[in-house]
């Protein structure tokens, strides 16, 4: 299971890396980095699975005691849970900047904005 | 195309890097040392059934306090570019009329999305879920009722104030933990109470509370934003 | 062996939309697509023992990223017509 997510998660980041890179309008890159996001959390999370073991909730499955062997790694899982929330944080402000630009230039083709090339 | 060449020679660098990473990865087949720690000892220093939780409001939670700041100030930055003119603001549009069936049901899905938000925040110890996903769930609901009433404003002032009130109610359970316990966000402030019981584990369940009241309003605040940049005139 | 072949199955079906995410000439086709990209990963990570993170994904990257896109794509069109 681990393998598997582990070589999606590698292929939808370079999947990702390929939109920003590649294509010209400005939404299609926003859409490039939240794929992006996606697959950098698929890929911390696999790397904490341990195979046949189920969620860290020490409920009635889990008897607190044989917790340690029962249970897949914590700590990735609080990671990435802070990070989804702020990949919506920083989406909606690249989308409020993309707005913005297009006001301004009514064009949304990133080689229009040559403000900043000497 | 010297471009395009580029972006290929980066792509193929970097999928070279992934098949040695890949090639070298092995299955973990034991939990770490720190989450070894975590797994036996936290039912007794802290009383929360959900390891995770346990990990994002106590023993991490100067990383969950960033991260409602760093939601913040992107909130407020999205509020200060997109804000438009109050005329703008009370203007009607001409709109198709929203479709009986989506206006009955927000009417009764409503309270019933905003139910399922208090429910998973307010067991956020117990089993899967928090303040970010009862928030995440409380600001669906509220996305179901601007698409069913599309002439509606959110209520900013309102948000606002639910925010700031929760994010400073938060620093100062916060601090209560210095004085009444061992250190900073310390949820020992509380008995603990019986492992698995609703009131149990402490301050867990009321700080996620207060967590997902700001979550939730700051990204109610960040969708009623951009819904209003829909009615500004050039 | 259920689990893996159904996982096996998710991992192509998000690639494949990934990949129409990043292509896709339209627009709205392209923002659809990654929010399916969101909703299996989702199930993914219900998959690899991560409930908490699979609620989150599911909440967010599905539901919110793609109705802010959406009130963003029909911002630009009506300012791009008139």
């Amino acid at each position: 299971m681990e393998y598997i997510s582990l070589i999606t998660g590698f292929i939808m980041l370079m999947i990702g890396l390929w939109g920003i890179l590649s294509q010209k309008n400005i939404i299609k890159i926003i859409i490039g980095f939240t794929i992006f996001d996606t697959a950098i959390n698929i890929i911390i999370i696999s790397i904490g699975y341990i195979s046949g073991r189920t969620a860290p909730i020490l409920d009635k499955a889990v008897p607190v005691k044989d917790a340690v062997t029962k249970i897949v790694d914590p700590i990735p899982q609080a990671l990435v849970l802070t990070s989804i929330v702020i990949s919506l944080g920083v989406t909606a402000l690249m989308l409020a900047y993309a707005l913005k630009l297009h006001k301004y230039k009514n064009t949304l083709e990133i080689n229009k904005f040559k403000d900043l090339k000497w | 195309m010297v471009r395009k060449f580029l972006i290929f020679i980066l792509i193929a660098s970097f999928s070279v890097i992934f098949i040695n990473l890949y090639q070298n990865f092995k299955g973990q087949d034991k939990l770490n040392d720190l989450s070894t720690y975590y797994a036996e000892n936290e039912p007794q220093e802290l009383g929360a059934q959900n390891l995770v939780t346990s990990i994002v409001v106590t023993y991490r939670g100067f990383d969950t306090l960033g991260e409602v700041t760093i939601l913040f100030l992107a909130a407020s930055i999205i509020g200060f570019f997109l804000k438009i003119k109050e005329s703008d603001k009370q203007k009607k549009r001409d709109l198709r009329k929203t479709s009986e069936i989506l206006e009955t049901a927000s009417k009764i899905l409503v309270p019933l999305i905003f139910l399922l938000g208090v429910y998973v925040f307010a067991n956020g110890h117990l089993t899967p879920g928090g303040g970010f996903q009862g928030g995440a769930i409380m600001a669906s609901g509220m996305v179901l009722l601007l698409l069913a009433n599309p002439e509606k404003n959110v209520k900013h002032s309102l948000f606002s104030g639910i925010e700031s009130i929760s994010g400073f109610t938060y620093v100062i359970l916060g601090l209560l933990g210095i004085y009444f316990a061992y250190g900073f966000l310390d949820n020992r402030v509380l008995p603990l109470g019986q492992f698995g019981n609703i009131f149990s584990a402490g301050l867990i369940p009321l700080i996620y509370t207060f967590i997902g009241l700001k979550v939730g309003s700051e990204l109610t605040n960040i969708v009623g934003n951009l819904k209003e940049t829909q009615k500004e005139t050039e | 062996m259920i689990l893996n072949i159904t996982a096996v199955f998710l991992c192509i079906a998000i690639l494949v939309m990934a990949v129409i995410a990043v292509i896709h000439k339209k627009l709205v086709i392209a923002i659809i697509a990654s929010g399916v990209v969101s909703l299996f990963a989702s199930i993914i990570f219900l998959l690899l023992a991560a409930p908490d993170v699979a609620m989150t994904e599911a909440a967010i990257g599905s539901g919110l990223t793609t109705i802010i896109f959406f009130y963003v794509l029909n911002k630009i069109r009506k300012e791009s017509n008139g």
